[in-house]
């Protein structure tokens, strides 16, 4: 039987980095544009975070470090990177009306080029004498969890024994849901997605709306990086180590049809499905079983995929105008 | 209107009704060598070398040698394959982005001839085994999102890439079934004594992916510009109900591309693991699916400009290297450097569908 309190946890920490960046994908293809760049973005999401406290441990190095500092560092760091590569995708697809899936996928080439050479070289550079990129100690900042955690059992370690940045995953996506559904811009934001001409002659800001959704998508994705980088691997940057997970992230947005809230569970539930080839038996010789296990969280993707497709309800659509520009002169 | 009208804006876009195709190239070329200007400063700013050097080692990264040369050909020649396969499912707007998936089970099929067939069959009928069913994998990894398309309209570009992932892990899987040595992780040359089911060398052992991309080429310029089946992908890709109208079943349009589309991966991934590498990876293709997506799109789906996109690419990759092991830089500059190359190309699109024309004084109130 799987050990459900050493389970659930490592399958949050999965899970966040899929949070934020189903979440931030969301905020962008409810404006209409459908982001593939997002797993570029995550990485220099989190680069960029490393570079900051890369820099910022090495001036103090040795001496103390301002514990505020070593958090807003990154942090501020993280998302500049990732708003610049939300301002490049809003300028090439809204103001140069570029192919969204081209342009996305140029930035995902970028994003990860990006990533792994300052990952790879960041140390050749700079000129500093370290081995390798361990930022343990700024680590320590982000992955530090409330101080009676450890004292209250079971309860502690799955609820509280996180960083902060996992809590405010689901408080960010929270608000977005709240905001998608209950005020003006999120109503004005969904126009724009559904229906950008009708939005336009209504005398809403279609580019401003699709600018400022895609940027914030995107920062908001960075910070997946960044948690990943910062409490997951505890600051040790390998290049590559992230992986698949922000395709991954732009999958949860269609098996959470679009809602951020239903995505918090869900990121969680394919966290888990990420690491439950660790924890299932497959016996001493057959190894082989595990890469196996490990294809079921694309497997139920695309099963999920091809139930609503099949079920063709109403709610459950992306956003009508998703993947296509808008030019006012051209309706 | 109210007073928000009266400031007229400082420019606004027009769209243009004809473009010269010279002026189309143009416009391409300023924005190929302004990227390569920007490109090459950040290569300075990371080297400290000035930038005709870097453009002289980028060259002879590419074609320093005949070694260099050839295999740059026949990187060129794989890439090109797997771009034509995704551009006639481009052209009906259907977005695959699983080449990567597709080609890798093509050559993963291969591999498994090789191994199950090696000791058991000729080398001749082994080869045989080995197109039919590498293109047929290929076929079926594309034909499962093709279906869904066109059965419930499933998203293709999210199907594709889940089927990339699986093609991954069944990958992954076959390595460790057939891993030698035990415990490495890795399968090694195959057949390393006997090269049964190694493609024969055609001359030189890199001629013959370049001469089958020249044969595929030649196929898919005939077979969109002169065909039915051309005709009809590009009414599908137009319009869906133009195409309905005029009596073509969408569907199976949508089917018979993709398994075409897919077929062709599939002998990518032959050529991949017969005929150049002589075994299997899980990153064999090396994002070349998703390469393969810009190559043929800047090429805006032409086959015969699709060369000049996919050298493009190829070379600056390649020239990228070796200026990272030059300098003992991480590999991974090239990607920077093509993204710098794609973002400009991807952008510059706009100034040949569209001119700005500034405000005038004479127009003012």
């Amino acid at each position: 039987m799987i050990d459900l309190v050493a389970f659930i946890p490592r399958a949050i920490q999965q899970g966040i980095p899929l949070m934020y960046g189903s979440c931030g994908e969301t905020i962008t293809e409810k404006s209409g544009n459908l982001n593939l760049g997002i797993p570029g973005v995550m990485y220099v999401g989190g680069i960029s975070g490393v570079i900051g406290s890369f820099f910022y441990e090495q001036s103090c190095a040795g001496k103390g470090m301002n514990g505020a500092l070593a958090i807003m560092i990154p942090l501020a760091c993280s998302l500049l990177g990732s708003l610049l590569m939300g301002l490049l995708y809003s300028f090439l697809t809204v103001s140069l009306r570029a192919n969204q899936n081209v342009t996305g996928l140029a930035m995902t080439t970028f994003g990860i080029g990006f990533g792994n050479f300052f990952g790879g070289s960041l140390i050749k550079i700079s000129g500093a004498d370290v081995p390798s990129i361990a930022l343990s100690a700024t680590s320590g900042y982000f992955s530090r969890s409330l101080p009676f955690a450890g004292s209250l059992g079971w309860f502690g370690k799955i609820f509280l024994s996180y960083g902060f940045l996992a809590y405010t995953a689901v408080v960010i996506s929270l608000l977005t849901a709240y905001v998608f559904k209950h005020t003006r811009m999120g109503l004005h934001l969904r126009s724009v997605g559904e229906s950008p001409a009708t939005a336009d002659a209504a005398g809403i800001n279609v580019t401003k709306y699709k600018y400022v959704a895609t940027c914030i998508g995107c920062m908001i994705a960075g910070l997946g990086g960044l948690y990943y980088v910062m409490d997951y691997a505890c600051g040790v940057w390998s290049n590559d180590a992230f992986g698949d997970r922000g395709w991954l992230a732009i999958a949860l947005v269609i098996f959470t049809i679009w809602k951020p809230d239903i995505g918090i569970l869900s990121s969680v539930l394919f966290g888990g499905l990420y690491i439950l080839y660790l924890y299932l038996p497959t016996g001493m010789d057959h190894m082989e079983l595990k890469e196996l296990y490990k294809m079921l969280p694309y497997i139920v993707t695309l099963i999920v995929l091809i139930i609503t497709s099949m079920r063709n309800k109403r709610e459950d659509q992306p956003p009508q105008s998703l993947g296509t520009n808008y030019f006012r002169e051209e309706r | 209107m109210t007073e928000k009208t009266q400031k007229e804006p400082l420019f606004h876009v027009v769209k243009r009704d004809t473009v010269s195709r010279r002026k189309e190239w143009t416009i391409r070329a300023v924005a190929i060598i302004s990227a390569l200007i920007l490109c090459s400063g950040i290569i300075a700013m990371f080297t400290g070398d000035n930038p005709v050097e870097i453009y002289r080692s980028i060259f002879l990264g590419a074609f320093g040698s005949e070694r260099k040369t050839w295999i740059t050909l026949q990187n060129i020649s794989v890439l090109l394959i797997i771009s034509l396969a995704l551009t006639p499912a481009f052209k009906m707007q259907f977005w695959n982005i699983g080449g990567e998936g597709q080609v890798l089970i093509g050559g993963l099929a291969s591999a498994a001839c090789m191994i199950c067939f090696g000791e058991k069959l000729p080398n001749g009928m082994v080869i045989l085994l080995m197109v039919i069913t590498s293109v047929a994998a290929g076929a079926v990894w594309a034909l499962i999102p093709a279906v869904l398309k066109a059965r419930w309209n499933t998203n293709e570009t999210l199907s594709t890439l889940m089927m990339n992932y699986i093609a991954i892990q069944l990958t992954a899987y076959y390595i460790i079934v057939w891993e030698v040595p035990k415990g490495s992780g890795k399968i090694g040359i195959i057949n390393q004594n006997t090269a049964v089911g190694w493609l024969p060398n055609v001359g030189n052992k890199y001629l013959l992916p370049i001469i089958v991309a020249v044969i595929v080429t030649a196929f898919i310029y005939i077979y969109q510009k002169y065909t039915k089946h051309g005709f009809e992908i590009a009414v599908v890709g137009e319009s869906r109900n133009t195409a309905l109208y005029a009596g073509i079943k969408v569907e199976r349009v949508i089917v018979r591309t993709m398994l075409l589309s897919g077929a062709i991966c599939g002998l990518a991934g032959l050529l991949l693991v017969g005929g150049i590498n002589h075994t299997v990876t899980t990153t064999i293709v090396d994002s070349q699916g998703f390469t393969g997506v810009m190559v043929s799109w800047l090429a805006k789906f032409n086959p015969i400009a699709m060369i000049a996109t996919s050298f493009l690419i190829v070379f600056m990759d390649r020239g990228a290297s070796e200026i990272s092991t030059a300098f003992g830089l991480n590999q991974s500059f090239a990607d920077i450097l093509t993204g710098i190359l794609l973002f400009f190309i991807i952008g510059c699109e706009f100034f040949i569908r569209y001119r700005i024309s500034f405000r005038t004084g004479k127009e003012k109130h």
